[in-house]
């Protein structure tokens, strides 16, 4: 499969996914190990100071994976970019999958504040990855900004409806100029493979993966969905059509004429 | 003396470096980020960096999330 290049580095994989809601850490692990996932996320909380916990990343290969810090809580561009200067400073690459949702119930991402934060923080020489809403205005507003890709909710996060918002994902990435990853509301391989033959660059799954009964087999299930639809998207994909199209030819039919 | 940590006030000794504390609480240094009065601190300065009373501090780490 060909490559996904993101902020001049090459990944094999186009499948990310996120970290949360597994039931143990070793659920976490085998789905990542089964997505065949490089690019997996995490988040930022205080530390309960009593009862402090085991630390994820003992459990995260970092050879092996490209961690990617969100800013998950954040309600504006402030909370954002404090959250994203935090993970930093914790050693890691500077990447960051930008996260400003003000709303608790729907968590869909704040536009304006998303925008006011991305422009801070590729200043300050962040990779950005922004989630945001599935508007071709603004995607190509993130991409003036300098983001590294854009990243267009499906549903929102955890809803497993897959992609309710099609159509403007087809516009962002017919228009884009940087990678498109469909984050937010896949919640079966069907779904990823749809976004994948639509000419998405990759996508990035969490509920569909912990929230499963079995999330290691469902893992390997998205990374075959994702590889089969850039396979597909690549081979190229038959047209559409009303009227119907015989397979067979319409002559040398055995009938009484 | 009195700090406060993640919106918590919390008594001290009065003679306490970051990493101290961090180890106190039974806290991985390699493993947590430290905001002492506003300014996120770098990892080499837990061990210089003394509190005094009043700081407030942040101590965050990953967890899991999408």
């Amino acid at each position: 499969m060909d490559p996904l290049i993101i902020a001049d580095r090459s990944f094999t994989s186009r499948l990310m996914v996120g970290t949360g809601k597994f039931s143990s850490n070793q659920a976490m692990v085998d789905a990542m190990i089964h997505s065949g996932s490089e690019i997996v996320t995490v988040a930022l909380r205080r530390v309960d100071i009593h009862n402090p916990q085991d630390s994820l990343l003992a459990h995260i290969d970092r050879g092996r994976y490209l961690l990617l810090p969100n800013t998950s809580g954040a309600r504006d561009a402030d909370e954002a970019v404090r959250l994203a200067r935090l993970a930093r400073a914790s050693g890691c690459d500077p990447w960051v999958k930008l996260e400003v949702t003000p709303d608790p119930y729907y968590l869909l991402p704040d536009p304006i504040e998303t925008l006011k934060a991305a422009e801070i923080l590729v200043k300050e020489g962040f990779v950005v990855l922004p989630y945001m809403p599935a508007d071709p205005v603004l995607a190509k507003r993130l991409e003036e900004v300098g983001t590294a890709t854009v990243m267009p909710l499906g549903a929102p996060i955890g809803t497993n409806r897959g992609l309710r918002t099609r159509d403007h994902i087809a516009i962002i990435i017919e228009q884009a100029n940087i990678p498109v990853v469909v984050d937010a509301g896949l919640g079966a391989p069907s779904h990823a493979a749809e976004a994948m033959e639509m000419g998405a660059d990759a996508v990035l799954v969490n509920t569909a993966l912990a929230d499963t009964p079995d999330p290691a087999a469902m893992a390997q299930a998205f990374r075959k969905g994702v590889e089969a639809g850039r396979e597909a998207y690549l081979a190229g994909l038959g047209q559409k059509r009303d009227a119907a199209e015989a397979s067979s030819p319409l002559t040398g039919f055995l009938r009484k004429d | 003396m009195q700090i406060t940590i993640n919106g918590e006030e919390k008594k001290v000794p009065d003679e306490l470096t970051v990493e101290q504390l961090i180890l106190e609480l039974d806290v991985s240094p390699e493993h947590v980020v430290v905001e002492l009065n506003h300014d996120i601190l770098a990892a080499h300065q837990f061990k210089t960096t003394q509190l005094t009373t009043g700081d407030c501090l942040e101590l965050v780490q990953f967890v899991g999330g999408g």
